[in-house]
This record gives C-alpha cells, sequence and structure tokens, in this order.
C-alpha cells in the first residue's frame, strides 16, 4: 500500500470508437502537496490523463481501462465521487460558467451540496476575496474580461476546497500579461491552500514563471520524462516532441552557451551564468549587431490598404456609447506581413471587422488601393481582403471538403469547370490535394484551419487577415501554419495577423501594430515592440524573456539581443 | 436599441420573491382566461395595472412589445369577426342589432360585447406578465420554479437556456456574417430562396457548436456535484417578505373568484342581457 495521492499502475486507455490506445502503460505516482506540469503536443494524451484524473473517463466517454488509478487510495467510482476530490478548472471557461452572475456562479457547487444560504454566501465571498474577484462578483461572468473570467472560474473551483486542483490549458486564451498573472495566481494558491496542483499545459515557459515541482512529458500516449523544470529545459526531448522550449533557452544555445541542469534553467530568475557565459552572449549580440536588418522603404509607393482617421464606437445602451477604436490610421503595402498586437479588448479584432465590412466606421475613411471601400458590400470586399475566423468549425459549413471550398465560387454563380480548377489549385496552395474528396469530419484541427484559409483564398483576395491563426496550437502545428502562411507571404499575398502571441509576433511578422484600448500605439518592427517595457506594459503585453536575459548578462540594449536572436 | 430585460428599480415589486410573482402572474392569467365575466375580468385588470404602476416601468422599455401586442389584438379581434360574427349572438342568446354590413355580417351588441371582453382578457394579463419579466432578477428564476415545485433538474435547464440565448445570438452573428463574407447572401435584398438556403448554411456550423458546447457545460457541471444531491439550495433564493404572503393570497384569491364567477354564471360567460 503507497501512500500516494494519486497513482497510476500499468495503466492504459482505449476510447471506444478508436483502434489504437490514448494512453499507454502510464505509471504515475504524484504526492500530496506537488506541483506538477503536464506538458505534450496536441494528441499526447495529456488531456486524456486530465480527463481521467476528473472522472469523464470512464464514467462519460467510456473505454477500456488495463491497470489502474487510485486518487487518495482507491478507485474512483462516478464523476461525482472524482468531483470531491479533484476540482477542474477548464480551458474554456465559457463552458463552466452557469450563473448569472459571477458570485452566483461560484456558489454552484455549493448549492449542489445544499450548503445552507448563510454559509454559502460567507464562502463564496472570501474565495472571491482570495482570487481579488470580489469588485466584479455581481457582474455577469460572460461581461468579464479573459482575466477576470479566469479569477471567477478559479473561485468556482476553490470554493469546493477540494485536495486536488486540476488546471487544464489554464493560459490558453489569456494575453501574455494576463497568463502571467495567472500563472502567480495558482502558485499563489497553491502555496495557501497547500493543494496538490497538476497543469496541464504545452506553453511551458510561461508555467515555468513560477515554482513547479515536477515536468511529466508526454508523447503519443506515454510518458517520455518526469523530471524537474531544469533537466526538461535543456532535454533534446523538447525538440523531438514538439515543444517550444524557452526563448532565453533557445538563445542561449544560439549564442553557443551550453546549459546543464544545474546551472538552474528552468526560471530565468534562478538561472545561474558564468562570466564566460555572459561573455559568449555578449560576442553573439555584437556580432550579430553589425549586421543591418533589411528593412523596405515604403515611402514612394501607394499602400494597398489605407485606414483613414478611422473611429468606432457600439452602444452600450441608448444613451451610452463604448469608444472601440480611436482615430486610427496606417497603411499596409502589397507583400507585407503583419502583426496586429494588443491586449483582449485593445479594438484588434473589431478593426478587422471594420476592414472586412462587418461594421461601418463612425468617422474616417478606408481604402483600397486607391479606392474607398465603404461602398462595398460585404461579399465585395472578400474579393479583395479574405478574412479568416479563429475557430475554423465556425466558418465550416459544408460535409464535404471539395464543396466548402468552392461554396464561395458557386454563390457567386461560376461554371463548374472553373469552380473546380480553381478549388483544386488553391487545395494544391492549401496542401490538401491528396483529401480533396474526403469529408470535413477526417480532418485533424489544423487540417480544418487550413481549409477555412482555402475557403477565403479561394476568392483570389490579396490581403489575407487571420485571427489568432495559431490559438490553442501545439508548437508543431503552430510550426506548419506558420511556414505556411510565409510560404503565401512569399507568392505575393499581404498577411495581416491578429495575435496576442509574441514568438509568433516576433518570429514571423515583420512589422507591428500595437494597439491598446482603442489606440494604435506604436507601428514598428516585431521586436522593438516587444523590447520596450513600457510599450508592452500599455498593450498588456510582456517582454519576451529575451529582454530580461539580457539584462542578466548586462547588455546596456536589450534590443539587440532580440535582434541577434532573429537573425 | 434598449434590451427588454430586468433591470433593478429598487421599488417594492422588485422586491417581492420570483416565486411569489410567478405564481401571482399564473394565478392571474389562468383565472383570466377561464372566465368572461366582465366584473371579475375589470378587477383582475385593476390589480395588474396598480402592480404596473407600483413597478414604475417605463414606457419606453415596453413601446415595441407594446405594439407587437396591440396589432396581434387587432389581428386577433378582426380574425374573431370574420369567422364567428355571430358568435355573441349564440352565447347571449339575444340579438340586438346595430348595422347590417351584408347578409353575413351584421354588428351586433352581443358581439361587441363578447370582443369587448376578448380584450379585456388581454388587458389583464398583459401589465402583469410584463411585471414579471421586468422586476424577475434571472438569477433567481430557477429557485423561483423550484420552490413552487418544479423539480430543481428542469428549473435550472429552463433558467441556464436563458444564460445561454445571448451567447448562441452571438455565434450566429459571427457565423453569418464570416458566411456573408464568403458571398452567402441573407440579406432583404436577395430572394427568399437563396435567403431560406443561406440560413440553412450558417445553421449547419451553429448546430454543431451548439451540441458541442452542450457537452462540455454539462460534463463541466457535473464535475462541480450538479445532480449528486436530490435537494440543492439557492444562493439567489430570498426569504419571503410580507409582500410575498399578501401577493400569494390575492393569487389564491383571484382563482377562487374566479371560480365562484363560473359558479354564479352557470357558466363562463356573465349574461347582462337577460
Amino acid at each position: 500500500m503507497s501512500n500516494s495521492l494519486i497513482e497510476f499502475r500499468n495503466f492504459s486507455f482505449q476510447y471506444r470508437a478508436q483502434k489504437n490506445p490514448t494512453l499507454v502503460n502510464i505509471n504515475l505516482r504524484i504526492e500530496k502537496g506537488e506541483k506538477i506540469l503536464i506538458a505534450g503536443p496536441s494528441g499526447s494524451g495529456k488531456s486524456t490523463l486530465g480527463s481521467c484524473l476528473n472522472g469523464l473517463i470512464p464514467f462519460n466517454n467510456p473505454g477500456i481501462i488495463t491497470g489502474e488509478l487510485l486518487i487518495g487510495g482507491k478507485a474512483p467510482t462516478s464523476v461525482f465521487d472524482s468531483s470531491k476530490l479533484v476540482g477542474t478548472v477548464l480551458q474554456d471557461t465559457d463552458a463552466q460558467f452557469v450563473g448569472l452572475t459571477s458570485a452566483a456562479d461560484v456558489a454552484f457547487a455549493l448549492e449542489n451540496q445544499a450548503i445552507p444560504q448563510s454559509d454559502m454566501i460567507r464562502r463564496v465571498y472570501n474565495t472571491c476575496e482570495e482570487v481579488a474577484a470580489n469588485q466584479y462578483a455581481m457582474l455577469a461572468p460572460h461581461n468579464l474580461s479573459g482575466g477576470q473570467k479566469q479569477r471567477v472560474s478559479m473561485a468556482g473551483i476553490l470554493v469546493n476546497a477540494t485536495p486536488i486542483l486540476l488546471f487544464d490549458e489554464p493560459l490558453a486564451s489569456l494575453d501574455p500579461y494576463t497568463g502571467k498573472l495567472a500563472t502567480e495566481l495558482i502558485d499563489r494558491i497553491a502555496q495557501r491552500s497547500k493543494c496538490t496542483v497538476i497543469i496541464i499545459e504545452h506553453r511551458i515557459e510561461d508555467v515555468l514563471h513560477r515554482h513547479i515541482d515536477r515536468v511529466i512529458l508526454m508523447d503519443n500516449g506515454r510518458i517520455i520524462a518526469d523530471c524537474s523544470p531544469d533537466e526538461i529545459v535543456v532535454s533534446e526531448l523538447l525538440d523531438e516532441v514538439g515543444i517550444r522550449k524557452p526563448l532565453y533557452v533557445k538563445a542561449l544555445e544560439r549564442a553557443g552557451v551550453v546549459l546543464l541542469p544545474d546551472d538552474k534553467p528552468g526560471n530565468l530568475e534562478s538561472l545561474v551564468l558564468t562570466d564566460t557565459d555572459k561573455e559568449s552572449i555578449q560576442k553573439w549580440v555584437n556580432q550579430a549587431v553589425s549586421q543591418e536588418l533589411k528593412t523596405t522603404n515604403h515611402q514612394e509607393e501607394t499602400p494597398l490598404l489605407e485606414l483613414l482617421e478611422t473611429s468606432f464606437s457600439y452602444n452600450i445602451t441608448t444613451k451610452t456609447k463604448k469608444l472601440v477604436l480611436d482615430n486610427v490610421s496606417f497603411k499596409l503595402f502589397a507583400g507585407e506581413m503583419t502583426a496586429i498586437i494588443g491586449a483582449n479588448g485593445a479594438g484588434k479584432s473589431t478593426l478587422a471587422k471594420l476592414i472586412i465590412g462587418f461594421e461601418e466606421p463612425d468617422t474616417g475613411k478606408i481604402i483600397y488601393n486607391g479606392e474607398d471601400m465603404s461602398g462595398l458590400t460585404i461579399p465585395e470586399r472578400a474579393e479583395r481582403i479574405g478574412y479568416v475566423m479563429q475557430n475554423p468549425n465556425q466558418m465550416i459549413c459544408k460535409p464535404m471538403i471539395f464543396d466548402e471550398v468552392a461554396l464561395g465560387l458557386r454563390v457567386r454563380g461560376f461554371g463548374e469547370q472553373e469552380v473546380r480548377e480553381r478549388v483544386e489549385s488553391v487545395l494544391e496552395v492549401c496542401g490538401l490535394s491528396k483529401v480533396i474528396d474526403w469529408p470535413i469530419s477526417a480532418l485533424s484541427y489544423g487540417q480544418k484551419k487550413r481549409v477555412t484559409i482555402a475557403d477565403a483564398l479561394v476568392l483570389r483576395p490579396q490581403i489575407l487577415i487571420l485571427d489568432e491563426p495559431t490559438a490553442g496550437q501545439d508548437f508543431r502545428h503552430y510550426t506548419d501554419i506558420m511556414e505556411f502562411l510565409l510560404s503565401l507571404n512569399a507568392s505575393g499575398v499581404t498577411v495581416v495577423l491578429i495575435t496576442h502571441d509574441m514568438h509568433l509576433c516576433i518570429e514571423y511578422a515583420k512589422r507591428a501594430l500595437v494597439f491598446s484600448n482603442g489606440e494604435l500605439i506604436a507601428d514598428c518592427h516585431a521586436y522593438e515592440a516587444l523590447s520596450d517595457p513600457e510599450l508592452a506594459k500599455k498593450a498588456s503585453l510582456r517582454e519576451t524573456s529575451l529582454y530580461e536575459l539580457a539584462r542578466l548578462c548586462d547588455i546596456e540594449d536589450p534590443k539587440s539581443l532580440v535582434r541577434a536572436y532573429l537573425s | 436599441m434598449t434590451s427588454f430585460g430586468y433591470i433593478p428599480r429598487k421599488t417594492i415589486v422588485d422586491e417581492m420573491s420570483g416565486a411569489s410573482k410567478i405564481f401571482l402572474t399564473l394565478a392571474m392569467s389562468i383565472s383570466a382566461m377561464i372566465t368572461f365575466d366582465t366584473r371579475f375580468l375589470l378587477l383582475v385588470i385593476a390589480v395588474s395595472i396598480s402592480l404596473f404602476i407600483m413597478a414604475k416601468i417605463s414606457f419606453k422599455e415596453i413601446k415595441a412589445i407594446l405594439v407587437f401586442i396591440f396589432v396581434f389584438l387587432l389581428i386577433n379581434n378582426i380574425a374573431i369577426f370574420l369567422f364567428a360574427p355571430e358568435q355573441g349572438v349564440l352565447i347571449y342568446g339575444t340579438r340586438n342589432e346595430l348595422l347590417r354590413i351584408s347578409e353575413r355580417y351584421t354588428i351586433t351588441v352581443q358581439q361587441l360585447y363578447y370582443q369587448m371582453n376578448v380584450t379585456l382578457k388581454y388587458f389583464s394579463i398583459v401589465p402583469i406578465a410584463l411585471v414579471f419579466f421586468l422586476t424577475t432578477d434571472p438569477a433567481e428564476f430557477a429557485w423561483s420554479l423550484n420552490t413552487l415545485g418544479v423539480s430543481y433538474k428542469i428549473a435550472y435547464a429552463v433558467s441556464l437556456a436563458l444564460r445561454y440565448i445571448p451567447e448562441v445570438q452571438r455565434n450566429y452573428r459571427d457565423i453569418s456574417q464570416a458566411q456573408q463574407a464568403r458571398g452567402v447572401d441573407i440579406s432583404k435584398k436577395a430572394p427568399i430562396k437563396a435567403r431560406l438556403k443561406g440560413v440553412l448554411t450558417i445553421l449547419f456550423p451553429l448546430v454543431f457548436s451548439s451540441l458541442d458546447r452542450i457537452e462540455q457545460i454539462s460534463n463541466a457541471m457535473e464535475m462541480r456535484g450538479f445532480g449528486r444531491e436530490k435537494k440543492r439550495t439557492w444562493y439567489s433564493g430570498r426569504s419571503f417578505i410580507s409582500y410575498d404572503y399578501i401577493v400569494a393570497v390575492i393569487a389564491i384569491l383571484c382563482i377562487g373568484l374566479s371560480v365562484y364567477t363560473i359558479v354564479l354564471n352557470n357558466g363562463r360567460f356573465y349574461n347582462p342581457f337577460i
């Protein structure tokens, strides 16, 4: 008999509808009070492992289990049974909210245990205080910002005081700064409550921002590493399975510094660099700075798209208006790859909606290739500017791939001969020609994303706007999509990325438009935006770890290190 | 656009619990539906309108819905006259002609009186129903139903549906915009057949994403213990104040009186013509 709080013994699981097991021979012990990160690419089985802990497997998603799982020394018998020990904070907080006010939502678990109302009110108040959510306890959860939503959803789980807390991709939908706060909040909760905390996440750099006891790395349904953060970040396994190494680790590697677990590289604050290490970084940076970064001068060209003093506000009630975009002007030139960055709610998506014509600006003009677009309908604009929504499932409306991509042409009355030619050529570009006659349901998420890009491209627009093209994707799929967009860009399509992923911004976009509270606060090279702490703070971004690394190595101009990394 | 819904107004009517307001609304609606007794209907209207005044609902909030109800009432009255011009005569057994329009259509005092009673029913039910919808915190809705004896699972399902309506609307708007960009035209300019086809294209992703959503939500609810116990308590529940008891008494009186008028009139109609 062991004393572990959680114990998987030779545990395997196979979904009923699948041919092969999703989890293979898992042996894992988690002790009381530990703080664990479970990382792995999509399809590695990490989420399935989480579902085994909270009981959704096998009770709501049946399948074949071999081996055993003990929680608190015994095998759970129902979802209810598991939920007494494991509290799960879901990735999508909106799916968790059932209450009409935040406080009522936090109370949900208590209501279900028939706790008297007076106790309930006190416990809800205390829990909201613990996560600093009392200010908006009486507001409807769906009116809150991303960070606030997460606090409320955490409170809704914490109120139940379960000994184990499971966070399922807690950072997936948060902007970088809010994600950092969330990591800190989880850490504070872990310390105060003495709970066992399990975080499932593939953004390991962001989770390792605070102390983690152990990292479990999964791939293909198996545990392939179970070690300390210091060991995992220097391990080759991350590259092999397609998980992004922390940026500072990659920079150090590029500078030729050999990191060992004893240097404590798991976290920048604990990292120990010798003077020789620092010197080699400085040398690397100086070398890179001497090479000029390529910049294109567009002054003489006509812009492909130009926004002139555009403002937009929407009505909250009949009397009050909320200004979402405030006097925004910029020019986009043909062939550019531009990122639009800023916090959730900074006006990024509204900007896209104005350009595509879903909304009309209150004042200002949007000019495409010298032509004022205000007279154009949405379908007419779509032939000039393609738009790809974040969630492909919201765009796809035909069961077959061919029909899906052909839709835009067919409604425009193209002949079947031309439809076939154009669909075939666009699917070729998108790397989907092999699956042209497949049903959509057979595709992976990343392939569906490509189908929606094909949906837009088939109309041959010159500009493609993508809303969070890589949200919720692991590093491998992320790289696939971004490399694909780069190749599109190289073939002449102007690409605009709406994102809060700083890595994406730094590595792929040449230019960044930074928004904060509806204002365009910077229009610069992407690396400049992310190595300027003041700008980063304003835009609720987070300066990259490269910036902190530069400080650690006594490099005066942190931007130079970012530039060195990019070249 | 002014939204039609609950706004806290801090009146006595607001402070009454949702449970007693549902009870009163149901009782008044049922009793006004049972009987055509003019005297009783006038009494119900008096109660209904005084609650409406006490609730301090501004006319602007309900303008749209009132117009809608008025048009509906008008259509209803015209339809009654077109299809059953002699209904009043049939009910009241006498016939006093006012104006002969044609062979089939004659305006009689009895028909006018009958249709007035139908109209009075609207006037007795509409104000109290508006009061209920505009002064009851949706958060209290599930608790109210549960207090009145509806199983908590059903009560919660109803309130969850209310909670997710805006999300489905948002989702519909996002999807329809994306489809419009591809050229699917659902605007008034398109012919009706194309519009219907366009709406179907939008429903496909909407239904599938909603089904996914339902599964996620029900899993999340189960993980927080929904359905584990036979009973549950309510964070948004409240204790009854004296007005609640008064309202309950009025509700019971209403039903009692309505049944009494049926006994008294020997049927659903009060006949002033004999």
